[in-house]
């Protein structure tokens, strides 16, 4: 085991700062643009632009992208099948969210 | 290194058919996938669970585990540690997902190591590394304030034979201020080596809140209980209540009845808008275990003679 001393690295903060082509999403989901059109297809990912060489993908894009891709490889799914999932997760999360807000413990 | 035994992990028998396998593998995999399961060790459990069928999925790998259980069982060694020659060998297509490079130990020393297949022709002229990801945990407080924090992370490194083991690596970070739970912090060039001249790549790190024993955070949110005398909640008070980031005076209006939420504009997590502070008041009761506390009750229980705490119960 090694450690050396911390090296001050430069941090971007993805969600505030960072906005991916298609090219540079697909690098850090390590996914091919194929599989990321095909989830832009559905509506699971939704970049400004027109023609995917104009795709620009806010940063919290990335979350989403790999949540899909996981999903998508783990139960074998379709990019409409995670679709759904994932619409389902966010509506789940957001009545257990109100939940905790309406209801005292 | 202990056993581990793939079947009881997917819950099944040992002469379960694949069918079988998989379907178990699946409603194990739907209540434990980190992204759909909010169960605690959901992550762990689910690396348990890919591994597990990983290797019983795959007829060879099936056969081998199977031929390792049976020697372990008669107190031989299990895995190929005896030498390559000896060991396992799989014709099998290339392990697809992508970060398989954790698999236990257990699981490399019967199948080997095959991270590296994907990559097996190597490149021509410099490539770019690949990027990397990693979770990390930071105290609320770090969000609050930001500033810079030294996290160590734990990574997997092969050697000149390669053998795998793991290194600890220390980084300084500029935590953002404000920053919330799943949002990520981008370390450029601190991924993985590039190949010839290629850049490395670039590391990925997903924040994540240690758990606090009383502050809950939902969003940019914060929630707490703030328990309150009797009192206190019939009378009104001004009460001492903390926030991640110092504590503040609250008022407690006069006739506050337990559940009763009071909002702290932008105490919560800073951001443009800054999120909000709720205390959530609870109403802690006084013991009656001495004879004034208990004569206090009998006075307050004459003073409210009408007082019927169950009439909307219609009883």
């Amino acid at each position: 085991m090694s450690s050396s001393q911390p090296s001050t690295t430069l941090s971007v903060f993805i969600e505030q700062e960072v906005e991916f082509s298609l090219l540079e999403l697909c690098r850090a989901c390590s996914a091919d643009s194929g599989q990321l059109m095909l989830l832009v297809e559905e509506g699971v990912l939704t970049p400004h632009g027109d023609a995917p060489h104009e795709w620009r993908f806010e940063g919290s894009a990335l979350r989403r992208a790999r949540a899909a891709l996981r999903l998508g490889h783990d139960f074998e799914l379709s990019p409409g099948a995670t679709a759904l999932v994932l619409d389902l997760v966010d509506e789940i999360d957001a009545l257990k969210a109100r939940l905790r807000r309406t209801s005292p413990r | 290194m202990d056993f581990k035994d793939y079947y009881a992990t997917l819950g099944v028998a040992p002469a379960a058919t694949q069918a079988e396998i998989k379907r178990a593998y699946r409603k194990l995999a739907r209540k434990y996938h980190p992204d759909v399961s909010k169960e605690a060790d959901a992550e762990a459990r689910f690396k348990e669970l890919a591994e597990a069928y990983e290797a019983l999925n795959d007829d060879e790998k099936r056969a081998a585990y199977d031929d390792a259980a049976e020697r372990h069982r008669n107190g031989q060694a299990f895995g190929a540690q005896a030498g390559r020659d000896s060991g396992y060998e799989f014709s099998g297509a290339g392990n697809e997902a992508a970060d398989n490079f954790d698999h236990s130990d257990f699981f490399e020393a019967l199948f080997g190591r095959r991270g590296g297949a994907a990559r097996s022709s190597r490149p021509q002229g410099p490539v770019v590394g690949g990027d990397h990801h990693a979770r990390v945990q930071i105290d609320l407080l770090d969000a609050y304030r930001g500033g810079r924090r030294t996290i160590t992370l734990r990574f997997p490194k092969r050697d000149d034979q390669g053998r795998v083991g793991m290194q600890d690596r220390q980084l300084e970070v500029n935590i953002p201020r404000g920053i919330r739970e799943g949002q990520h912090l981008r370390l450029n060039g601190q991924g993985e080596a590039g190949f010839g001249d290629g850049p490395a790549g670039d590391l990925y790190l997903e924040i994540e809140f240690s758990p606090h024993p009383y502050f809950r955070v939902d969003g940019r949110d914060i929630y707490l209980d703030l328990p309150i005398a009797p009192w206190e909640a019939a009378l009104g008070a001004n009460v001492t209540a903390p926030t991640p980031d110092g504590s503040v005076e609250l008022t407690v209006p006069a006739g506050s009845s337990a559940g009763r939420k009071l909002r702290l504009k932008g105490k919560g997590l800073p951001s443009v808008p800054p999120g909000d502070l709720y205390a959530v008041l609870s109403i802690a009761l006084p013991p009656a275990d001495n004879a004034p506390a208990q004569s206090a009750y009998r006075e307050l229980s004459a003073a409210f003679g009408g007082f019927d705490p169950r009439r909307s119960l219609k009883v």
